[in-house]
């Protein structure tokens, strides 16, 4: 498998990798550590100690770690359900999940902003129950439910696929040596199903913590993320190199959470899977 | 979205250059617009009468322009851009003066326009108005019980969570700088901050600050008062009759969006035939029925129906105007301070 020609098929994938993944971080960083004058500075980096980035970076990091959190409480239960059902079914609720990401990312979040919206088919229906209505549109729970709708399928995927790898036989030996469901779950599903939790996690934290579209189309920019800071610097303020600085911080916490998550991940003996 | 568009306008950029070969370069103009700036027919009944050729292609924002243009791939011949671009364009000495002999129409816009022009033009040598407007308040007359003509509504407690404003940090500084009595386009920190101090008080009463979609939020009656740009008020009203827009008494930002002919231009001849054809007064009107932007051309409102020219979106009373101001570049400096007060204002 490892003949030197064989590498050769790795060729355009390094092309890819060059030209849309070094060479922009390669500028990134240059924009990171030069100042107007083009001379080197570390201002653009630091400038993140500013109280308004800490705090929009900490609602980043609040939002991303909400975001995971109920991902995983809704994909968790499901994936188990999935994997009882037969596999023609759970083949086919597994589609239903997939099938929005067909239609475009913006339209979905657009779509959200019509169902939250004041006079919006949320506030419709609670009017027709007579029921009170409910101010969420331009909030941080919009931003967050926006968020947990379109990352969804990031954590559901590797869940089910973890969990539909673990074999009876496991479970049948823990039941045979008197286990009950909860002590199956606990001791045999969880811990053979963690790199697939894991990889959910990752895919859904670092997006959410870098996304700004969501939160401008569903927060009104009353949720300002680091991303929306990083925009505004690059689109309004046409200051490169702050956006590039900051950028690179969110960078750094990209790269932590990820690298704490393959700890994780090795010391608990899985495989990584992607 | 914006990025997308750009793609967009990257392909459709393409395209054109690989049409563009074909033609006689002679007796062609490239012409350069925002999109959907232009009626189409116009372009044609052009070719029709002159038998000059135009390749015309559009963008998306001034910066892509900018960027476009700066590039060199395509001799633009003609561009129409925002004032500040063009002031920038003109200083960085990209445009050529043009022969207002060969442009008898000039004398067809109105003398305010060319007044506002001097700011970014100050000899009216290198532009000529396309369309013009103002920034002001888009509100729901069933909505708001007072007379509109001032911007203290938008900073009115009894509104509180039905304000709309521009998420655009200048745009939505001219509120407080305008009823502070100090100009869109100081650079004084103390002046700012006093803006700034009105606008964090302003904020727990915004229900967001939205980009495009204030037009539409308006019409679904989401919202009571919005900052937004007269050129959505056509629109808007169109769809929701109860939306009425007013450039408040204290003043605003104007905007002049101009024709400029560039350095590249090979056939100025050409150039001034096109930029006079469309200030003639059939054909501004054919331009002004495509998208109901603020025309400057004063000969078609003479003959325009009074709906139109009674409408203050379209044209402000006077003592208003005088009150405008173009806004002009800001220095690296004064920007960044713009900016990280907007970051403090949205963070509060």
């Amino acid at each position: 498998m490892n003949s030197p020609k064989k590498t050769w098929f790795a060729f355009p994938y390094i092309l890819w990798i060059i030209g849309f993944t070094l060479i922009p971080l390669g500028l990134v960083l240059y924009y990171a550590f030069t100042g107007a004058d083009g001379g080197f500075t570390l201002a653009n980096v630091l400038a993140i100690t500013e109280p308004v980035h800490l705090k929009s970076l900490w609602t980043s990091l609040k939002m991303a770690f909400l975001t995971t959190l109920i991902c995983f409480i809704l994909a968790y239960p499901l994936g188990l359900v999935l994997c009882s059902l037969n596999l023609k079914k759970s083949n086919f609720i597994i589609f239903l999940f997939i099938l929005p990401m067909w239609m475009n990312f913006l339209l979905r979040t657009m779509a959200w902003q019509l169902i939250l919206s004041t006079n919006g088919v949320l506030n419709t229906l609670l009017g027709f129950l007579h029921l009170p209505k409910v101010h969420i549109i331009y909030t941080f729970q919009a931003v967050l439910i926006g968020m947990v709708y379109d990352f969804l399928p990031f954590m559901i995927l590797p869940i089910y696929n973890s969990l539909s790898s673990i074999g009876d036989d496991v479970v049948e030996a823990g039941k045979d040596l008197g286990a009950g469901y909860f002590t199956i779950l606990r001791k045999i599903i969880f811990p053979l199903s963690l790199p697939g939790v894991i990889s959910g996690i990752t895919m859904v934290f670092v997006p959410s913590m870098t996304s700004f579209v969501i939160s401008n189309i569903l927060g009104g920019s009353n949720t300002l993320l680091i991303g929306n800071i990083i925009e505004q610097e690059f689109t309004y303020n046409f200051n490169w190199n702050l956006g590039s600085g900051l950028s690179f911080v969110l960078l750094v916490f990209t790269l932590i959470s990820m690298g704490l998550m393959s700890v994780f991940d090795k010391s608990e003996g899985g495989t990584n899977k992607w | 979205m914006k990025h997308k568009l750009l793609i967009v306008s990257v392909l459709s950029g393409s395209l054109f250059l690989l049409g563009g070969c074909g033609y006689n370069k002679n007796n062609s103009l490239v012409v350069f617009n925002y999109g959907d700036y232009l009626d189409p027919s116009i372009i044609d009944s052009f070719e029709k009468e002159t038998g000059i050729k135009i390749l015309y292609e559009e963008y998306q924002s001034p910066e892509e322009m900018y960027m476009k243009y700066k590039a060199d791939i395509v001799d633009y011949d003609v561009i129409c851009s925002s004032d500040y671009i063009l002031e920038k364009l003109r200083t960085e000495d990209e445009l050529l003066p043009i022969n207002f002999d060969n442009i008898p129409n000039a004398a067809n816009v109105d003398e305010h326009l060319w007044e506002f022009s001097k700011t970014f033009d100050p000899e009216n040598k290198y532009t000529i108005p396309h369309y013009w407007g103002t920034l002001g308040i888009l509100y729901n007359t069933r909505l708001v019980d007072e007379k509109v003509d001032s911007w203290d509504i938008l900073f009115n407690s009894k509104y509180s969570g039905q304000i709309i404003m521009e998420n655009s940090v200048r745009d939505s500084f001219v509120p407080a700088l305008k009823m502070l009595g100090y100009s869109i386009n100081t650079d004084n920190t103390d002046e700012l901050d006093e803006a700034e101090k009105i606008l964090i008080e302003q904020r727990p009463m915004v229900q967001a600050y939205l980009l495009d979609s204030a037009r539409d939020e308006m019409i679904a009656e989401n919202a009571a008062i919005a900052l937004v740009y007269s050129g959505e008020a056509p629109y808007a009203t169109e769809y929701n009759d109860d939306l009425a827009y007013v450039v408040p008494k204290e003043g605003s930002n104007v905007w002049v969006d101009s024709w400029a002919v560039t350095k590249d231009c090979k056939n100025t001849e050409n150039a001034e035939k096109f930029l006079n054809y469309l200030l003639r007064v059939d054909i501004s009107k054919i331009s002004f029925e495509y998208n109901h932007y603020g025309t400057p051309n004063k000969k078609l409102a003479e003959i325009l129906p009074a709906k139109y020219t009674e409408d203050p979106a379209l044209f402000p009373p006077s003592d208003v105007l005088d009150n405008c101001e173009i806004f002009r570049s800001l220095d690296r400096g004064t920007q960044d301070y713009y900016s990280k007060l907007w970051k403090e204002i949205k963070l509060d």
